[in-house]
């Protein structure tokens, strides 16, 4: 367990580079520029008991019509949905640029055994999905056990195969502080994660910046180490344009201008998309519409 | 670091655009006179020099030059002042003022920071964010002392000592208005200050409030003016304390021509201070304080941490986050929201800057410095770092007061206390661990009067500031900001 020593972060040095971030100002050109990037950054995601067959067919037709009346905007990155729909998301997306992520591994929790992880990964990756959205045994992880961690990461990444992308939810909302954040980032990436991801969704506190900024640093660590990039995903509480801005401000920031492509960065979000359309469509005719001409699917 | 992987990039893809503060709300007359006794006179000496803008050099306004007879004009309006309405004012009411005060600068802190970023180049984030808040709370904080001096000092009888005398320096013009006028009036002291002669403006805008704060007529004057304007404040007969900020040249020669006088005097002076890294220390939020401790201001901050030592054993890393984390900085017009490095203050300040980048050359050191298109008009440096460097550097010894850091490495604690100490400057000086008991074994043999542990260049009213050795003594802020303008 002494394998896994990473840096110490400090909370008060972090809040500040955040308060630091959050005080760029995004106008004109760089404002629409932007809004129009975090759009094609966006997994459209369900995630609900309630999920039918209906409900992701519906999502996966506004996945590629955002707005159609404003023609020449971006499509989402992808579609994220629990494996029984995948089948449904990989039909209803086939013509279209857009990936379909599935969360797996007993998600929410991730308390089930390892072979029922595995095959729930699997039946995502049979049945067409190009990206895993997994989760971490945060209980693993508070009993100290990081070496559990970092098995079943890997082993997930291998059940993955070579094609479909791993991204690891470390659900930052249940590991207590930023050192945890750090080391849980390290342990991912080491055990082979293409994206590392904040949280389920399910969880409060999701998405932070602060939380976004230690991932951030642990992934530049990484790339400077062995030269290889891995991705980043912030999920849940980025309902709005200006909150996705900062983001992108620290991404470019930190990791620089690379990272700004959706290849690397992902919103996990699903309000945010329509408030972003709202905001392009402002930034270009310079009138606020009404959020009914947005559809909400 | 392994030589294939290549350094990442900052810029090239979504640059943002510009963001300017706008300028139409602000009132700057064409000539400001001399704020003698509650208005604004013409100068006895009928000269006036100009006030540049040194990000593009444009005129802003002209300023009057003071002569002996303004000065005696001044200080015979404290005198009076201080015989008069405000010695005998309660306390209470004395406080009042000084809120007043307060919230004036609250009121025009808009007004108040892009005159301070119009007149001294430092960014608008800067000016709007630390500098005029902060001089807003030391008015607040100062006003709240008044009344309650005999608790302070229990059975001391605190007593004002008079006219004091103070000239203040071009890096925090109206911050520095602040500290020194703050504790003076809240003591029952009235005053003569003067503003450095390129950041005049603030200090006049204050002039202003203070006539809207209706503060009782020579209380408080400011005259403006050069060295011998300062000068001939600090040899006034009729002045009982000096308080001054600036090089410690300067303060040096002060303290020879006050010398077998009565003046009290508390004297900020320049500084070279250590920021250490240690290999256990939270290594990004270091690296951020190192930016902030040596670029904030351009680097003219006294206390700016100027040597950087690094432990050995991360000294490789600690240098490829710093150059990562200067190449995503913004130079630029100090009035964009988004500049980051703003213009250096001065012609003169520049041409010493520069005197330095080429010292640090010949001496051998490597420089590196923040690669961008750098404005045409005005005085800029771009943030510069230099390694290779020894304690027996000229750029690891004398004060450069520019955004120019001097980067060398330790072994162990022991030698790096050493040679933190091993200067004739002892204002400040920080240190990054995330190990307890190595940050207090440190800070109580440190020889610098502000430590700062795990974070760099925070101000607080509260808290006293102040110098060891040629870094000046005396204390502002705090309790211990009081003192000085206090006989018992």
């Amino acid at each position: 367990m002494g394998a896994f020593i990473s840096p110490k972060v400090d909370k008060v040095g972090i809040e500040d580079r955040v308060n630091r971030i959050t005080k760029r100002s995004i106008k004109k050109e760089a404002k629409l520029e932007g809004l129009k990037m975090a759009l094609n950054m966006v997994d459209l995601t369900t995630l609900e008991g309630m999920d039918t067959v209906n409900k992701v067919t519906q999502m996966c037709y506004k996945a590629q019509h955002l707005h159609d009346e404003f023609p020449g905007l971006p499509t989402v990155a992808a579609v994220c949905v629990y494996p029984n729909f995948v089948k449904i998301a990989v039909n209803a997306l086939k013509d279209s640029p857009i990936k379909v992520a599935s969360v797996a591994t007993a998600f929410p929790s991730g308390h089930s055994s390892l072979d029922v992880k595995i095959t729930d990964t699997k039946m995502a990756v049979d049945a067409g999905a190009h990206e895993v959205d997994m989760v971490i045994s945060r209980g693993k992880f508070h009993m100290g056990d990081f070496g559990f961690v970092y098995d079943e990461i890997a082993a997930i990444k291998q059940a993955c195969g070579t094609s479909v992308r791993l991204k690891v939810i470390l659900e930052t909302g249940e590991l207590g502080n930023l050192d945890n954040v750090r080391l849980a980032s390290d342990i991912a990436i080491a055990a082979g994660a293409d994206f590392i991801k904040t949280s389920t969704g399910k969880i409060k506190p999701a998405a932070t910046l602060p939380v976004t900024l230690v991932m951030l640093e642990a992934i530049k660590d990484h790339y400077y180490k062995t030269g290889i990039m891995v991705g980043m995903k912030p999920a849940g509480g980025i309902s709005n344009s200006k909150l996705a801005l900062q983001y992108l401000v620290m991404v470019k920031e930190t990791l620089g201008v690379k990272w700004l492509d959706n290849h690397w960065f992902r919103f996990g979000a699903s309000s945010l998309a329509n408030d972003l359309l709202m905001q392009i469509l402002k930034q270009s005719t310079g009138a606020y519409q009404s959020a009914n001409y947005f559809s909400k699917d | 670091m392994n030589k294939e992987i290549k350094p990442l990039k900052f810029s090239g893809k979504w640059d943002f655009d510009p963001a300017p503060e706008s300028v139409d709300h602000i009132s700057l007359k064409d000539q400001y006179g001399l704020f003698i006794n509650g208005k604004f006179e013409n100068p006895q000496t009928s000269n006036y020099f100009p006030s540049v803008n040194p990000a593009n050099e444009e005129h802003l306004s002209m300023i009057a030059e003071a002569g002996e007879k303004d000065i005696n004009a001044a200080v015979s309006a404290a005198r009076k002042a201080f015989d008069g309405p405000w010695s005998k004012m309660s306390a209470k009411e004395r406080g009042k003022y000084i809120f007043r005060i307060a919230r004036l600068i609250q009121e025009k802190s808009r007004e108040l920071a892009v005159i301070e970023t119009l007149d001294g180049g430092k960014p608008i984030r800067e000016s709007r964010d630390v500098d005029v808040p902060i001089a807003a709370a030391h008015f607040f904080y100062y006003a709240g002392w008044t009344d309650k001096l005999n608790y302070a000092f229990p059975n001391r009888d605190p007593k004002p000592v008079g006219v004091a005398g103070q000239v203040i320096p071009w890096n925090f013009p109206l911050m520095m208005a602040a500290w020194k006028i703050a504790p003076a009036l809240a003591t029952g002291n009235t005053v003569v200050l003067k503003p450095a002669e390129t950041t005049s403006l603030t200090a006049l805008k204050l002039a202003e409030i203070i006539q809207e704060a209706d503060l009782p007529n020579g209380v408080v004057n400011i005259i403006t003016g050069a060295g011998a304007t300062g000068a001939g404040i600090v040899n006034h007969q009729d002045i009982d304390k000096i308080a001054f900020t600036g090089s410690t040249g300067v303060g040096k020669i002060i303290m020879k021509a006050i010398a077998g006088s009565n003046k009290k005097s508390t004297m900020e002076l320049g500084g070279k201070a250590a920021n250490i890294i240690f290999e256990d220390a939270p290594l990004d939020q270091a690296v951020e304080g190192v930016i902030n401790g040596i670029y904030f201001n351009q680097g003219h901050v006294c206390c700016a941490g100027s040597r950087l030592f690094v432990q050995e054993s991360v000294y490789d890393v600690v240098l490829r986050k710093l150059k990562d984390r200067i190449q995503s900085l913004i130079l630029g017009n100090p009035l964009d929201k988004n500049t980051d490095i703003g213009a250096i203050n001065s012609k003169e300040q520049l041409g010493t800057i520069n005197k330095y980048l080429k010292i640090g050359q010949q001496e051998g050191a490597d420089m590196f410095q923040l690669e961008c298109p750098i404005p045409k008009k005005g005085f800029w440096c771009p943030p510069t770092l230099f390694t290779n460097v020894s304690q027996s550097h000229v750029i690891a010894k004398e004060e450069i007061f520019g955004p120019v850091l001097a980067i060398q490495t330790f072994r162990t604690i022991d030698e790096v206390i050493t040679k933190a100490n091993n200067t004739p400057f002892g204002l400040s000086a920080g240190v990054w661990t995330d190990k307890g008991s190595k940050i207090f074994n440190l800070t109580s043999q440190m020889r610098a009067g502000v430590v700062w542990a795990n974070t760099y260049n925070k101000f607080d009213p509260t808290s006293p500031f102040g110098g060891y050795k040629e870094s000046g003594h005396g204390r502002e802020g705090g309790l211990h900001g009081l003192t000085p303008y206090l006989n018992f």
